[in-house]
């Protein structure tokens, strides 16, 4: 790219999307290809001028600058063809208003259209809401700038010609499609799928901080504040998730001490806050469970009945479709009713998802717990051979070397 | 999530292709990366040189030895790969059956995913 703006760190990172968003409140998400033009021309005009001529208001001089930008573009491209819409919108914008609360669940909503791929949808969420790069995103995913480059490229020319975004009815599902964007690109900062690193420090940042905002944009959504809630919660654990090695350590041998406690009293209070109500959703019950967790001292004191409960609900709420909520309620099962039992309701998890990832790896645990060390040293194997994550592959090695078959 | 799609090939195979099977094969792959990088699915793609000029280089027990020749004497062998990034399996497998190969009798595509990586550039 010829023209990098300073995007990326320091003010631009707030700046930035803001000034996005309004540009897209005023012009509509039919022209956001254009609408990111303009900022990142505005941010460069910034770039350069600011140093000499500070602005008494940053936000306003850099939206007036886009908008400014966007006409040029506009007009210029009025000249080519493609006349009739966007001289439509000139001349009659949907809104003459700056600052919206809700300009930035206007933009997530925009970034995870349900049209678009899982990949482009975390791609342009991470470059027009977070404010990244497309150098640190490409970074952050192992992936060749040019590639981050298209995808983003590709999404916004989706997204412009799908015009006006439709509004379902309620504030839950609207935000559904965000929720699950935003919950991916924390997941796969966690629990990558493919390369190395078992937690990507900036990227778990990042969903942290959109999380953050599309809460406080969306008060009423107490999805929103469940998933938020995890993700703090989860976050929490990590000092005490990597061993020395890479290697994951699991929940039930990690030093809860070294585990955020800021972090972890944030969540709790986040729960606090919107438990008391009926029919939470899942992201607020995933949340729930992650709480009963935190507040215990260890595996052994942890409120496995409880847990167990959360999760029938759970597995209830999500219409038995996700065959991971099954296999986690499995695992509390076995807590409270012994790996015998566990064992049995995984054979018949088994055959309903023959495929299913980590059955292997659960079922090595709940054998190794009863004793049969061959049966267990086998299903290890399995499990090692099944998983892409290598900081899982290296832990079930060192759990099979100490079974010792 | 990254894949690795191994172009298994059969020089006896390749050999006897008329100069049609020839030209729909490359015709095949440009069109395969065309298609690929427009979607932002392509990310490399290396063709390897002929088994006969390998070495191969391992233990003699203690310290390396290098030898001539492929790790392993076989027919086939991997003549290239294409890496990719896509959103699951299924996707990869969808790619791997657009490649000209998968339509040759004798040769072969595999589909594998990656667990590691690092481009070089971060």
């Amino acid at each position: 790219m010829s023209t990098t703006p300073p995007a990326g760190d320091g003010p631009w990172r707030e700046l930035a999307p803001r000034t996005l968003a309004r540009l897209l409140r005023t012009y509509g998400g039919g022209q956001f290809d254009l609408c990111e033009d303009a900022v990142q021309e505005a941010l460069l005009e910034a770039y350069v001028r600011w140093p000499s001529a500070p602005p008494a208001d940053p936000q306003a001089w850099l939206t007036a600058t886009a908008r400014r930008r966007f006409v040029d573009r506009v007009r210029s491209e009025r000249r080519r063809r493609e006349r009739e819409d966007r001289v439509a919108l000139l001349e009659a914008p949907l809104s003459h208003e700056g600052a919206h609360s809700d300009d930035t669940l206007l933009l997530l909503q925009l970034s995870c259209h349900p049209a678009l791929s899982r990949s482009a949808q975390v791609a342009l969420t991470l470059r027009a809401v977070a404010g990244l790069t497309t150098s640190q995103i490409a970074n952050a995913y192992q992936l060749p700038e040019a590639t981050i480059a298209q995808r983003i490229t590709r999404a916004k020319r989706r997204v412009a010609t799908l015009g006006a975004f439709p509004q379902p009815a309620g504030v839950e599902e609207r935000l559904g499609p965000v929720l699950d964007v935003l919950s991916v690109m924390f997941t796969e900062a966690h629990h990558t799928t493919s390369g190395a690193p078992a937690h990507d420090a900036d990227l778990a940042a990042e969903a942290i901080r959109v999380t953050r905002m599309l809460s406080a944009a969306a008060p009423g959504s107490r999805e929103a504040a469940g998933l938020l809630a995890l993700m703090l919660l989860t976050e929490a654990r990590h000092p005490a998730r990597v061993g020395p090695r890479g290697q994951l350590v699991p929940l039930d041998e990690q030093d809860r001490s070294r585990w955020d406690r800021a972090a972890v009293e944030e969540g709790l209070a986040l729960l606090d806050a919107v438990v008391p109500g009926a029919d939470p959703g899942p992201y607020l019950l995933q949340a729930c469970i992650a709480g009963v967790h935190a507040q215990a001292p260890d595996t052994e004191s942890t409120d496995w009945d409880e847990i167990h409960a959360l999760y029938v609900v759970l597995e209830h709420t999500t219409g038995h479709r996700n065959p991971m909520v099954s296999l986690n309620r499995i695992v509390a099962h076995s807590m409270v009713h012994g790996p015998d039992d566990g064992l049995a309701l995984l054979d018949e998890l088994a055959a309903a998802h023959p495929r299913l990832a980590r059955v292997d790896a659960v079922r090595a645990h709940l054998l190794e717990r009863v004793g049969y060390v061959d049966a267990a040293a086998d299903a290890y194997r399995r499990a090692i051979a099944a998983t892409v994550n290598v900081a899982e592959q290296h832990h079930l090695r060192d759990r099979l070397r100490r079974l010792g078959a | 999530m990254k894949y690795l799609i191994l172009m298994h090939v059969n020089p006896e195979v390749l050999e006897k292709l008329t100069d049609e099977q020839q030209q729909a094969i490359g015709d095949g792959h440009g069109a395969f990366m065309e298609t690929t990088k427009e979607s932002g699915e392509f990310l490399a793609t290396q063709a390897l040189g002929d088994p006969t000029r390998s070495k191969v280089v391992r233990s003699n027990g203690d310290d390396p030895e290098v030898t001539d020749g492929p790790f392993v004497e076989a027919k086939e062998f991997m003549g290239g790969f294409y890496l990719i990034d896509v959103e699951d399996e299924a996707r990869a497998v969808e790619l791997a059956t657009m490649i000209p190969d998968a339509r040759i009798p004798g040769l072969a595509l595999e589909v594998r995913p990656v667990v590691f990586s690092d481009l070089g550039d971060g």
